[in-house]
Order: structure tokens, then C-alpha cells, then sequence
């Protein structure tokens, strides 16, 4: 059976070479250039190291969002999420540095209950994930407002900060890297083997592109979809310890990052409704609505215009990506 | 072929869904009413106020069940009603004169986005979700880049639209009801309803069969739209202006959504009607009144609205034995 699985051997030309590129890699390439044309600053691996610095919490959660995609779902309470995360830490550590870790642990296994409460919502309780998952973002957004009481107050401590600001300083070379960046790279590699190097990837793959095939094959869908809905909030998590670190402590940190993640993975070239999708992909569909967001920035646009770009990216890479997939049958 | 001669057992059929969610609703209310001991919320203010609550969420999620009975779904809605909200109110700047025009321009401009996400779905094949996610963010960027508060107002005579009432009986709700019975005449007694069961059903199958899909489609877009055109004109006529977070605040394409499905229309389309829908709505407004009787604060409101969104649709979907993503 394992030949089946593996893709056929592509003749390597150029012309197919330019036909089977990722789409987002060429999106992130002309956005990228467009903004280092603006502020040459970009062009530097210091400017395109702290590009990826702030970039990481986006592609932290698109990579999440990508298993719940290929399984055939979606997951809309990530952002969510990220807010829950941020308002805990504040709470839980109170300012304490020495509370740091333990807090961390409390916040993955936050992360851990809402993804098995979205898993078994949708795989025992039979509730579509774009409905379940829209309820568990209305009840963990009321669970961060009522802990912190509507307005949040108090403070980070610093060694939980940490993990979003510091940078290491006298690296050979290229003279900094950020820490996030490395955070970012321990969970794209980890993203990447889970989906594409292990049985549990295939396995995802196979109950979003047809359920009931993969059960006749042996495929514990229930359960192969319950462990994408936690890794998606597992990775929520992290982005939002990661976003903690950036700016202060808000009930709206998180808003609308959701539609942000499934927004990259379509743009890295994902599938709605499941079956495709790969997390390189992803990560450049990610680095491409940042690169786009930076660049309304320097251009001067009105911060509300990023929705509209937003929008305009979303629908012209997935209508592009259609039309390339009818053009190729 | 002896298999063929044995009868077939008749289907066992369980309650509507719809008729269960009215009579779970109404049990609910007044279980609660009494409960409580505020029974002015069975006198007839009480039941207006509440009939008034389903208003808004009621025509926006008559427009989502067209969409979502043709296989499609619109998560352009709450940013339209937005627009429809301060396009009118702006247009209108308090004079009676100004009605009409700004009426028909959000008439127009539902159509043109109806019109829009039709043929971003049915021509460019961009997933449903996507192309009125992505609408929906063009439209909002451009509102937020333009306005930031209420602007203009409606005139007092708009806002008879909301306020306005036939004995104790608001005209708004009696327009709903009128939309709902119109909504299930077109569903239930024309071609297009017919066509558009077809469509949800099995697209490839209402294709060869010689419907024109893409148009089914195109046409349910525009119906949803229009829907949610007349929720904005609703919602700035009750709110005396229009701002560009309405929508967004009312969380009116993700709760649209919810009572379609709640209300027993199946996400995958072809199966389900606008009474369930309507059904879904009405319950959701006893819970809202419900909380409020109770005294539930703001912040476990929120926790348990999302609850049971979830376990409102898990109590007959959980019975199905499909796979459901």
C-alpha cells in the first residue's frame, strides 16, 4: 500500500518547475521586493531577521491551522485563543518572574482542553467544525473576559517577555537572531515532519480527502482528527506566548488572527475541505500577508486598508489557484 | 428481484425540527417568566420586546438559508449590513427627502455584492467561504478607511421602520414575517426553489439534469444579500444612524450561520427551509431574554451563548452516523 501514497516522479523541466512553484513563494517573493524597494533597511538579514520576528506568530498559527484544514475542518478559535493566552499569563503570573514556567504549562494545557473540547465536538458530537469551533471562540473570549474582569491590568515579568524580544546578540555573520525566530524554526521543522514525515501525517491527509475511505483503511478518523483540532491549539498557544512579548496585555490581541492563519493557508496553497496543503506552503503564505501588511505600512496607508488588501489577496490567489488547476486538468 | 416485493418499512420520521424549537422556546420562556417571577414578560410588552429581538438576526439568516440550501454559505453578511447601515443613514443626513434615494442605493449595492460573490464562486470556482470572507474584508477596509463613528442620521419618519407599530404588533416584525412566508413560497412553489434543492443536493447531478447552476447560485447571492441590505436599513433605522462596527458587533454572519444549521438546514445544502431558520432565531432571542430575566452577567453570557450554539446542534447532528469535518 505504500506505493499508492507516494506522488509519481515529476520530469524536472522548467516550464513545470515554474507550474508546480508554490504560489504564496511567488507572492511573498514580489511582496518582499516591493517592501525592501520602500525601506532598503529590509534587504539586510538584521531588517528580513526582525521581519521574520514579528512574522512568527502568524505562521505559528497557520501552521496549527494547516492540520485542522488538510483533516477537512476548520478552526476559528484560534484567535481566541491567543487573547486567552496573553490575559492568563498576565493573570496567572501576576508580575511574578518566578511563576513564568509553571505558568507556560498551564497555558498549553488550556490550549490542549479547547482543542479536545473542538476535537470531540466535531468527531463525536457530529457538530460542523466552522460551528463548533465559532462556539468555543464566542465561550473562550467570555473565559478572558470575565478573568480579567472586562480590563485587563497587570503586567508580564520579563522572563516570560523573553520569548517574543530577546535576540541574541555576536551571532557569526549575521550578527543577531531574534529568539522567536529560532522558536518559529523549532515549530515549522516539528509542523513539517508531523505532516509530511509520519503515518499521523497521512493519516490527516487521508480523513480530510475522503473520511470514508481512510476508515475502511483502518484510519481512526475520530481520533486522527481530534489530535489536528489540539495541535491547532497547542500552536495558538505558542504564537500567543510569542505575541505576549510584543506589545501589552489586551482582550483584542487575538481578534480576527483566526481568519489571518486560514487566509496564509490558502494563499501557501491549502485546500478548504481538506486533503492538501503543505506547511512550507503555508509558512510563505504567512510570511506574504505579513510582507503585504508591512509593505500598507510604509506606503502610508490607512490601517483599515489592510482588510481590503486582505481581501484582494485572498480571493486572486484562490481563483488563480483554481483557474491553474482547471488549465492543468 | 424478491427483495423488491418486501415492504419497505415506512422511515421512522421524528418531530419537525422547527415545531420542536417553537415549542422548546416558547416552554423556555415561559418556564423562565414565571419562574422568576416577572410574569409582565408574558404581557404583551413583554412578547413585542422579544419578538422585536429576532428582527435583524431573523431577515439576515432567511438570506443565509437560500445561501447555505444551494450549497453555498456568505460570511460577507455582517460586513454588508454595516454598509447598508451607514451608506443609509449617511446618505439620508436627516432629511425625509433623501429616503427614497438612499434606499435604493442600498438596494443596488446588496445586489451588486450579491451579484459579486455569485460570480466569484460560480465563474472564478473560488470556495464560497473565501470569496465572501475575502468581499466581506474589501468592504469592511474600505468603511473602517472611511468611517469611524456614526455618520449622518435617519430622518423620524425612518425610523417608523423600527419603531413603528399596527396595534401593539411592530411593522417589523410583521415585514419578517412577510419575508418569511415570501422566503418559503419562493423555496416550496417555484422552479427556483426547486432548483435550488437540486443544486445543494447534488450540483453535478441538477447540471446534467439541465439546471443552469451557476445562475441558481448566483441568484441565491443575491437574495442573501438583499436580506442583508434590508437588516442594515432595519438596524440604522433603529439605531437612529449607522456606524461600521454594527455588523461586526452582532457577530451577524457567524450567528446567521449558527441558526441556519441550528434550524435543521443541513451546511452541505439541499435539505432544510426557512421555518426551521426562523425557528433557530426565535430561540436564540428567549435566550438572550432568558439571561437577562436570570440576571446573567455580560461575561457568562458570552460562555454559555457559545456552549450552546454547540450543544443546540450536536443534539440531532450527534445521531448521524456520516463523517461531519
Amino acid at each position: 500500500m505504500t506505493i499508492a501514497l507516494k506522488e509519481p516522479r515529476s520530469r524536472i523541466n522548467a516550464g513545470d518547475m515554474l507550474r508546480h512553484i508554490n504560489i504564496g513563494m511567488l507572492i511573498f517573493a514580489v511582496l518582499y521586493a516591493a517592501v525592501a524597494l520602500r525601506q532598503p533597511s529590509y534587504i539586510e538579514p538584521a531588517g528580513f531577521l526582525n521581519f521574520l520576528r514579528r512574522a512568527a506568530p502568524l505562521a505559528i498559527l497557520a501552521s496549527g491551522q494547516l492540520f485542522v484544514l488538510v483533516a477537512g475542518g476548520f478552526d476559528l478559535s484560534m484567535g481566541s485563543v491567543v487573547t486567552l493566552t496573553v490575559i492568563g499569563a498576565s493573570m496567572l503570573t501576576g508580575g511574578d518572574p518566578a511563576m513564568t514556567w509553571s505558568t507556560i504549562a498551564c497555558l498549553y494545557a488550556i490550549g490542549l482542553g479547547v482543542g479536545l473540547i473542538n476535537g470531540v465536538a466535531v468527531a463525536y458530537l457530529k457538530v460542523p467544525s466552522i460551528i463548533a469551533t465559532l462556539g468555543t471562540l464566542l465561550s473562550v473570549n467570555g473565559v478572558a473576559m470575565m478573568w480579567s474582569g472586562g480590563s485587563p491590568r497587570g503586567y508580564l515579568p520579563d522572563n516570560f517577555r523573553m520569548f517574543g524580544r530577546f535576540v541574541f546578540r555576536d551571532v557569526p555573520v549575521i550578527g543577531t537572531f531574534p529568539l522567536s525566530v529560532v522558536i518559529l524554526m523549532i515549530v515549522v521543522a516539528l509542523a513539517g515532519w508531523g505532516l509530511h514525515g509520519t503515518v499521523f501525517g497521512r493519516r490527516v491527509f487521508a480523513i480530510g480527502d475522503n473520511p470514508r475511505a481512510a476508515e475502511l483503511a483502518g484510519v481512526r478518523v475520530d481520533l486522527t482528527r481530534i489530535a489536528a483540532f489540539v495541535l491547532s491549539g497547542l500552536a495558538a498557544v505558542t504564537a500567543g506566548i510569542l505575541l505576549g512579548g510584543f506589545g501589552g496585555v489586551s482582550t483584542d490581541v487575538g481578534a480576527g488572527l483566526e481568519l489571518q492563519a486560514i487566509a496564509a493557508c490558502v494563499i501557501g496553497g491549502a485546500k478548504l475541505m481538506g486533503g492538501r496543503g503543505s506547511i512550507i506552503g503555508v509558512v510563505a503564505g504567512a510570511l506574504s500577508l505579513f510582507a503585504l501588511f508591512t509593505l500598507l505600512n510604509l506606503v502610508g496607508l490607512p490601517q483599515a486598508l489592510r482588510d481590503t488588501a486582505q481581501g484582494l489577496i485572498l480571493i486572486s490567489a484562490v481563483a488563480s489557484g483554481a483557474y491553474r488547476q482547471r488549465r492543468d486538468g | 428481484m424478491s427483495v423488491a416485493l418486501v415492504p419497505r418499512k415506512p422511515a421512522r420520521r421524528s418531530l419537525p425540527i422547527p415545531l420542536l424549537l417553537f415549542v422548546v422556546s416558547i416552554l423556555l420562556y415561559a418556564g423562565v417568566a414565571l419562574g422568576t417571577h416577572s410574569p409582565e414578560q408574558l404581557g404583551v410588552d413583554g412578547l413585542v420586546g422579544l419578538l422585536q429581538r429576532t428582527v435583524a438576526l431573523g431577515i439576515v439568516a432567511l438570506g443565509q438559508t437560500f445561501a447555505i440550501l444551494c450549497g453555498s454559505i456568505d460570511l460577507s453578511v455582517g460586513t454588508l449590513i454595516s454598509v447598508a447601515a451607514v451608506l443609509a443613514s449617511f446618505i439620508m443626513d436627516g432629511r425625509p427627502a433623501m429616503m427614497v434615494p438612499a434606499v435604493l442605493a442600498v438596494l443596488t449595492l446588496s445586489v451588486v455584492v450579491g451579484l459579486i460573490n455569485g460570480l466569484v464562486i460560480a465563474r472564478l470556482r473560488v470556495s464560497p467561504l473565501i470569496a465572501t470572507l475575502g468581499l466581506g474584508l474589501i468592504m469592511q477596509g474600505v468603511l473602517s478607511a472611511n468611517f469611524n463613528n456614526f455618520a449622518g442620521s435617519v430622518p423620524p419618519a425612518f425610523q417608523a421602520v423600527a419603531y413603528g407599530t399596527i396595534g401593539p404588533l411592530p411593522w417589523s416584525v410583521l415585514a419578517l414575517l412577510v419575508l418569511t412566508l415570501a422566503s418559503s413560497w419562493l423555496l416550496r412553489q417555484t422552479r427556483f426553489g426547486a432548483h435550488l434543492y437540486a443544486v445543494g443536493g447534488n450540483a453535478a447531478g441538477a447540471r446534467l439534469a439541465g439546471i443552469r447552476t451557476d445562475r441558481v447560485t448566483i441568484q441565491a447571492h443575491v437574495l442573501c444579500s438583499l436580506m442583508a441590505g434590508l437588516s442594515g436599513l432595519y438596524l440604522a433605522s433603529r439605531l437612529r444612524s449607522g456606524a461600521p462596527w454594527i455588523g461586526r458587533d452582532g457577530v451577524y454572519d457567524l450567528e446567521s450561520i449558527a441558526v441556519v444549521v441550528i434550524g435543521g438546514t443541513l451546511l452541505s445544502g439541499g435539505r432544510g427551509g426557512v421555518w426551521g431558520t426562523i425557528a433557530g432565531v426565535l430561540l436564540f432571542a428567549v435566550l438572550d431574554s432568558l439571561f437577562n430575566m436570570l440576571g446573567v452577567p455580560a461575561f457568562p453570557k458570552q460562555i454559555l451563548r457559545g456552549a450552546i450554539v454547540i450543544a443546540a446542534v450536536a443534539l440531532y447532528a450527534a445521531r448521524t452516523r456520516r463523517h461531519v469535518a
